[in-house]
């Protein structure tokens, strides 16, 4: 985009909270069950049923607040928000308006430039909806005739994350959801599946003349199921707004749906007026007052959150702040560095072997750290054998390969594969003698202060030990022996 | 006209007391809680539904300022549950009450906003 106009960017996140039951009800809320068995009459909104909150469900959404600099609200409510569509039984969402259970906050984010401050609007709690097939070759509701309701997802407990318009570009917008996601999956508040739908995304974008105060005409775009998505719609959607003031025409306010397979944004059929949800307190659900002694006990459990993890990894292990990076992006491949480097304290080789060596094998079997067959012991039994000389490492490689197709222990693969590095010192100290013996015109010669008479005696030592010899180790040895 | 629902729709109201609402509101009004009301049923609770706003902006009129907004006429606060699952197994009896079912799902008319 040229850089005549600034973009605007909002985004409010949903995410379903991992918890077992759902927000109101005791039904299940796992995913991908037979169509309409997690249901009851709470969930199905059938007359004279009365929700109870999921106090896992609070807790949740006030660790997330806490995390994110939150004023944690003294008293909270739920409301309703009504609107009749087939995928919400009651013709009601309870949600909520006013008074949400966290206000404020913010999250930094990392770009090229440097950090960059995010304002946080709110988080509140709400309920999730069921889900609607629509009956027609395409799977588009406008060549359907009917649609097929499943209630199992509705009222699962759904936290919504509001920020600030503080996002400038595409990038800053995939930036702020990545760190979004690295955060609530190091709660442990939400598996953030964006394909599965347990995390989406809605973004309010405009565009303004540089100079120009006044913000542009908002859109809300819908319908990006990766941060991918989120990007290539951003971009998209600015340099449509950018084309259309400079072709003279005006910005709708309005909502736009992104078409992954075509690549852009069309508007959504919608009324021509704003929606009326007519929201009124829940005269179901007696207010919260969360507990602050709950406040400050959530607080103290917090767990060591990415800022502050990948600064003890620069500051404390010496990692670069690129290595650091990558380790703490992942929860699972943290904790994985951090379990190999209790047994096996030498976090830059943890590191290296384990961010180029086995993530990139990973990788090419297109497999999580948390799916490898290679446990965190059997890597730290690799690199106990790398440091006492027993492999090369271009052996340990070898060995590595194996491990991550098989799941075999190190010493087991080493074994099948007759790889060793011979240190022993007993049995290297033979192979010495013998390769002293068996040469005594180099040695004379070594005596004599001919250096490269050593580099033919090693080559005899590699030899005689059939390439297993630990090269320090003979090297070390010939030349006691030669000076003694 | 939106529909009224805000603080600030009941006091200009009170500013317009004693008009009738017009059948326009009235009409907005029942649609959106999808009720079908005949002309003369529109006349009665254009009446009704006035006389519930004259109300209203007497109560707008008095001097609030040390009231706490009331969040909910119970006293309760903090009923929860944990976090437990608990089935219930009304699948069949479910879909034997929906109006059309189809493969254990609610068959319903497409619904597309216009
Ligand atoms: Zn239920």
């Amino acid at each position: 985009m040229t850089m005549k106009y600034k973009t605007t960017i909002g985004m409010e996140v949903h995410v379903e909270l991992g918890t077992n039951s759902k927000m109101f009800c005791a039904c299940p809320t796992s995913f991908g069950a037979e169509p309409n068995s997690n249901v009851c009459p709470v969930c199905l909104g059938l007359p004279g049923s009365l929700p109870v909150i999921n106090r896992q469900a609070l807790i949740r959404t006030v660790k997330t607040g806490l995390a994110l600099g939150s004023e944690i609200a003294e008293f909270s409510k739920f409301d309703r928000k009504n609107y009749y569509y087939p995928d919400l039984p009651k013709a009601y969402q309870i949600s909520q308006y006013d008074l949400p259970l966290c206000g404020g906050g913010f999250l930094m984010i990392e770009l090229e430039k440097g950090e960059k401050r995010i304002g946080i609007t709110r988080v509140h709690l709400e309920e999730d909806t069921g889900k609607t097939l629509h009956e027609s070759k395409s799977g588009r509701i406008e060549d359907a005739a009917f649609s097929l309701v499943d209630y199992n997802r509705s009222g699962t407990p759904l936290m919504e994350i509001v920020s600030e318009p503080d996002m400038e570009s595409s990038a800053e917008a995939a930036a702020y959801l990545t760190t979004l996601r690295c955060l609530l999956r190091y709660l442990e508040v939400s598996d953030c599946n964006m394909e599965e739908g347990s995390m989406r995304c809605e973004a309010n974008i405009s565009v303004r003349p540089a100079g120009s105060d006044e913000l542009g005409v908002k859109v809300e775009i819908k319908n990006m199921n990766s941060i991918r998505n989120l990007q290539q719609a951003m971009e998209y959607e600015a340099a449509r707004q950018v084309k259309a003031i400079e072709s003279g025409e005006k910005v709708v306010q309005e909502t736009r749906h992104w078409q992954e397979n075509k690549e852009v944004t069309i508007p959504m059929r919608s009324k021509e007026t704003a929606p009326d949800y007519r929201y009124f307190p829940e005269p179901d659900l007696p207010p919260v007052v969360f507990p602050q002694e709950l406040v400050r006990q959530l607080e103290s459990e917090l767990p060591e959150l990415p800022p502050a993890k990948k600064t003890r990894f620069v500051e404390e292990l010496g990692l670069s702040a690129y290595d650091a990076g990558v380790l703490v992006a992942d929860k699972q491949l943290a904790g994985y560095f951090e379990e190999c480097l209790r047994e096996f304290p030498h976090a830059k080789t943890v590191s290296n072997w384990l961010t180029s060596e086995l993530i990139g094998r990973l990788n090419k079997l297109g497999q999580h750290i948390g799916e490898s067959k290679v446990s965190a012991s059997h890597l730290v039994g690799l690199l106990k054998m790398v440091e006492a000389g027993k492999l090369s490492s271009k052996q340990a490689k070898e060995v590595l390969d194996e491990m991550v197709a098989s799941g075999k222990e190190p010493s087991q693969v080493a074994a099948d594969k007759e790889l060793s590095q011979l240190s022993d010192s007993g049995e290297l100290e033979k192979i010495v003698d013998a390769a002293i013996k068996a040469n005594p015109d180099p040695v004379a010669e070594y005596k004599d202060g001919n250096e490269k008479a050593l580099g033919f005696l090693m080559g005899q030592v590699m030899k005689l030990s059939r390439g297993q010899a630990n090269p320090q180790e003979a090297s070390r040895m010939l030349k006691d022996k030669l000076s003694g | 006209m939106e529909a009224l629902r805000t603080a600030e729709d009941t006091k200009n109201m009170s500013e317009s007391k004693n008009k009738k609402l017009s059948p326009e509101q009235v009409e907005k009004i029942s649609h959106l809680a999808r009720l079908e009301l005949s002309s003369e049923e529109r006349e009665k609770f254009a009446g009704q539904l006035s006389s519930v706003l004259d109300y209203i902006a007497k109560i707008s009129k008095l001097d609030l300022k040390n009231v706490e907004p009331l969040a909910h006429v119970g006293e309760l606060k903090n009923v929860w549950r944990e976090d437990e699952v608990e089935r219930t197994d009304v699948h069949d009896k479910l879909m034997d009450l929906a109006p059309e079912a189809k493969r254990g799902h609610f068959r319903v008319p497409r619904i597309i906003e216009e």
